[in-house]
């Protein structure tokens, strides 16, 4: 609850902040007020549940945990803003403000505990993305991809506020936990298929906020075109956010209609893991096969919401925590270099990478590291995150699930490979020149890689937390 | 602890290598691999020969789980750390000849590499043994990737993609394994991935079945056997040497080690029904590598296909499930991995002198070369197993130890002895002796520092041959214990 209240009012404190002019103010003054953000929100671990609001909204150690990795990933994302600023951005101190009242959406989105706040929560960190996928205005692609995304997620927000009136209508409450009582010993039987309707719609909005197939569609267009800094932090945090609400939707309201929603996200989760991997697999451009990675990622956590089985805490949750903080950290280490190498080269497809291993070893590192994490290599955050996901759900016995999953880690294996081809194997141009980087940079590439490394070697200290 | 010391200490100097250049990193990355032999050699006076594994070392590694980073040698352990810590001193050595761009982290790629086959070797838990599997991968990926030659990228990339597809599977086995235990002693996890505890199970024929070859998949084509090869020569070609002394001379053996500990004891009823249809398939191997080696006209390919070949004995001396197979087995590792780096250095000797590994180019080498003449021809040797060397010691063992399983397979697979000898010598004859070249004349003999190489290899191959017994009393109560669990 601190945070909401602390980043809102750090928001309008950057807007003013824009009047310096000046990144040298505006980054670390941003990066300070997220860093008390953080500490004020881990206050909070252990503290058991507070309600807030009326009980709107609760903070837990599930809240705790998932606000930590949307803040953090916030922080380390904004070191690489600089090219806005060299480019004379009129307008930065609006972005910058723009990303923490998103984090107040996300937060909002981890925390409620009644659907009205799910819907604000989303809302307003849709209504921030849509601007900021458009921040380039200039650039036709940009613009194209904001179209894009304003409309789609418009139509997706309608159809998720349209489930929550349904399932209103059928329960007669909108706060979790009577919900779920509703749900167990529904008062009035005709109203049933009211109810799964509803049911259903939200999980097509939520589906479609966290790209899972078959609503991934705009996923490719939308992060190909927004500016590579926020696509950066589209991938992460709203994708943590939206896997945060949608288990907790699943588990605390809904635990009594699994026998309707576990086949759907089953299905869901199959055709993500396929059409996300099969997708990436056939990219040219690594900004595109990075968004199609995504849209894979978000079939791993699907598979963690199977496993859960409508249980807020215990092995599942706890994997997806993991996953989603492991998928966090070397999804802005990716985003990252590639948004360097990018600017500097003006071009994105793999061969934007070749010989980045002679001319900056450290991108190349980090972005080595990313990419083993992502394909989940021991050694990286990622592969245990698979791991205990998929632990989970072969525990639960969805043997089949984790069997496809695994074939389709093997295709991801191939799309993560090519640019560290392109990094290691590949020589540059001729006169290619190193991508400048600057001391923050390079302090953050380092701490990511080694972040994802820490994850990977003594997992134990953030496993099974939940 | 001192296992501890044996797997970080070449992790620690990779990591400072990354700061040091040109002679200081040579000084550095020799000082550390020399030192982590003589650790080796102390572990090896300071062991008991029992079946149980001493220097024992446990922590909770993933407490809410049930993972331990659980290290241990035993007998069979502390063979390969020692073929391991003797051999990446002289890779590293062979590495100095050549002018690598960016060679500290070449040196430090092949520390870290150390330190993967290490924790293979000595991980008692499944998942640190999986981790340790993967570990070992990234380094020589990059090594054969970035330092290969001209095909290295299509190469390097089937190489990856095979043993990672591979080791996927036997991670879903570990996982289904790990997920029938209970609790580990002393654990609140419900489960443990121990591997006395995967000992523990008792599993039903038909799991057992399908759980044999999820887990020999990640070894099958780590060793590799017949029809799971087909990365190998390729690769063995176009890595730089030393990437592929490290992959014949060690890595291969992660392959016989693994089935040895996480296959044949965990799943013995999968073993039963499956064994035979593998030590066919490796039989299968031994024949092809050698027919196809006989055809080949380039030095290291030839050398790869020899070794596939013998692979393929070593396999089958392990699925014969005989005292005398297994230790075969374990006495062949060590003699081909000796042999094979050896073979592979001679041949880099010869390319880095004539430009060319082509054999039609050479022939008539040796009257300038007598000193190379006869180490080459002492490896060579020793691979086609003549009595003396380690070669023929680790032959005869398996080659018994096949008989006894089944005479008809025991004497087909004897065939690879005299195949070896076809191929072996006539590319010798044809590369040494023969008319004379454009090389004959110009040619120089080893250097010290070449000889500096290649006299401790050819040291350890008379070691091997005139007094095995001091490496099989140090497995053979491991390897009892193993065929007891085998047997239960």
């Amino acid at each position: 609850m601190t945070s909401i209240i602390l980043l809102s009012v750090f928001g309008i404190i950057n807007l003013f902040l824009g009047f310096l002019r000046s990144n040298k103010v505006l980054l670390p003054g941003a990066m300070l007020l997220l860093l008390i953000v953080f500490g004020v929100n881990l206050a909070d671990w252990g503290q058991g549940t507070q309600s807030f609001y009326n009980s709107m909204l609760v903070v837990d150690n599930y809240t705790v945990a998932f606000t930590g990795i949307v803040v953090l990933t916030t922080i380390v994302l904004l070191p690489f803003s600089r090219s806005y600023v060299v480019a004379g951005e009129p307008n930065l101190a609006e972005y910058y403000s723009l990303l923490l009242f998103s984090l107040v959406g996300a937060v909002m989105m981890i925390g409620y505990n009644h659907l009205i706040m799910l819907f604000v929560g989303i809302e307003i960190l849709s209504v921030s993305m849509y601007v900021l996928a458009g921040s380039s205005k200039r650039d036709a692609r940009s613009n194209e991809a904001a179209l894009k995304y304003f409309l789609m997620g418009a139509f997706a927000t309608g159809i998720l506020l349209f489930g929550v009136a349904l399932l209103y209508g059928a329960t007669g409450t909108f706060v979790l936990s009577e919900l779920s009582t509703a749900v167990a010993a529904p008062a009035n039987a005709s109203l049933q298929p009211m109810l799964y309707i509803g049911i259903l719609m939200m999980i097509i909005g939520i589906g479609f906020k966290v790209s899972a197939a078959p609503f991934h569609f705009w996923t490719p267009d939308v992060y190909e075109g927004t500016p590579t800094f926020f696509t950066a932090f589209m991938s992460t945090v709203v994708k943590t956010a939206g896997f945060a609400a949608f288990l907790k939707l699943l588990a605390v309201a809904l635990p009594d209609a699994q026998g309707f929603w576990l086949p759907t996200i089953q299905a869901m989760c199959a055709l993500t893991l396929l059409l996300g991997n099969v997708g990436a697999a056939v990219q040219t451009s690594t900004k595109r096969m990075l968004a199609y990675s995504s849209v894979s990622h978000a079939g791993y956590l699907l598979i963690g919401l199977v496993a859960s089985r409508g249980n807020l805490i215990g092995e599942a949750a706890s994997g997806i925590f993991f996953y989603s903080l492991a998928y966090s950290i070397a999804t802005i280490a990716a985003f990252g270099v590639l948004k360097l190498v990018a600017d500097h080269r003006q071009r994105d497809d793999y061969a934007a990478l070749n010989g980045l291993g002679k001319t900056n070893p450290l991108l190349a590192f980090s972005m080595t590291v990313a990419m083993l994490s992502l394909a989940g290599i021991p050694l990286t955050g990622g592969f245990f995150g698979k791991f205990f996901l998929l632990a989970a759900a072969v525990g639960q016995g969805y043997i089949g699930l984790v069997v496809f999953a695994l074939v389709m880690s093997m295709v991801g294996l191939y799309y993560y490979l090519r640019p560290l081809i392109a990094m290691y194997l590949r020589p540059a141009e001729e006169g290619a020149t190193p991508v400048p980087v600057d001391g923050i940079q390079t302090v953050t590439l380092a701490l990511l890689a080694l972040l994802s490394i820490a994850l990977g070697i003594v997992p134990g200290l953030l496993s099974g937390i939940l | 602890m001192l296992t501890a010391v044996l797997l970080f200490l070449p992790l620690a100097a990779a990591l400072l290598l990354l700061f040091t250049k040109g002679a200081a990193a040579r000084a550095l990355a020799l000082g550390a691999s020399l030192l982590e032999f003589g650790l080796a050699i102390y572990a090896a006076f300071a062991f008991k020969a029992t079946g149980t594994a001493s220097f024992d070392l446990n922590y909770a590694w993933i407490p809410s789980a049930g993972i331990n980073f659980h290290l241990g040698l035993d007998g069979l352990s502390l063979l390969l750390v020692l073929l391991t810590t003797f051999l990446v001193p002289l890779i590293l050595l062979a590495a100095f000849k050549h002018n690598y761009d960016n060679p500290s982290t070449f040196y430090a790629l092949v520390l870290f590499m150390q330190t993967g086959l290490i924790g293979v070797f000595v991980s008692l838990d499944a998942f640190l043994f999986y981790f340790f599997w993967e570990v070992a991968l990234i380094p020589i990926y990059f090594l054969a990737g970035a330092w290969g030659g001209e095909r290295r990228v299509a190469v390097t990339l089937k190489f990856f993609l095979y043993t990672v597809v591979g080791s996927l599977f036997m991670l879903a086995g570990f996982v289904y394994l790990y997920l029938q235990t209970g609790p580990g002693v002393g654990s609140l996890a419900p489960h443990s991935s121990e591997l006395s505890a995967f000992y523990g199970l008792t599993l039903s024929a038909s799991e057992q079945s399908w759980l044999f070859w999820l887990i020999f998949a990640a070894f099958a084509v780590k060793m590799p056997i017949f029809p799971f090869h087909t990365w190998q020569p390729d690769t063995y070609t176009e890595a730089p040497a030393p990437a592929t002394m490290l992959l014949s001379g060690i890595m291969l053996k992660m392959g016989i080690y693994g089935t040895m500990r996480w296959l044949l004891p965990v799943v013995p009823l999968g073993v039963s029904q499956w064994g035979f249809l593998v030590v066919i398939l490796a039989v299968i191997g031994i024949i092809y590598g050698a027919i196809i080696a006989i055809r080949q006209r380039d030095l290291k390919r030839l050398i790869a296909y020899s070794s596939l070949s013998h692979v393929g004995l070593m396999a089958a001396g392990v699925f014969s499930l005989t005292q005398i197979g297994l230790q075969g087995a374990v006495v062949q590792m060590l003699a081909h991995g000796v042999n094979v780096v050896g073979m592979f250095f001679v041949a880099d000797a010869i390319e880095r002198r004539t430009g060319t590994r082509h054999i039609p180019d050479l022939g008539g080498l040796t009257r300038r070369t007598p000193i190379l003449t006869v180490c080459f021809l002492v490896m060579l040797l020793s691979t086609v197993a003549l009595p003396l060397t380690g070669g023929f010691v680790g032959e005869f063992l398996l080659l018994a130890g096949v008989y006894q399983y089944n005479a008809w397979v025991g004497a087909v697979a004897g065939l690879t002895i005299i195949f070896s000898a076809v191929y072996l010598l006539r590319m010798f004859q044809r590369v040494m002796l023969g008319p004379d070249s454009a090389f004959s004349e110009t040619i120089t003999d080893l250097t010290g520092g070449e000889l500096l190489i290649l006299v401790p290899l050819i040291v350890l191959v008379f070691w091997l041959g005139l007094f095995p017994g001091t490496f099989l009393h140090i497995s053979e109560p491991a390897v009892t214990n193993l065929l007891s669990l085998v047997g239960r």
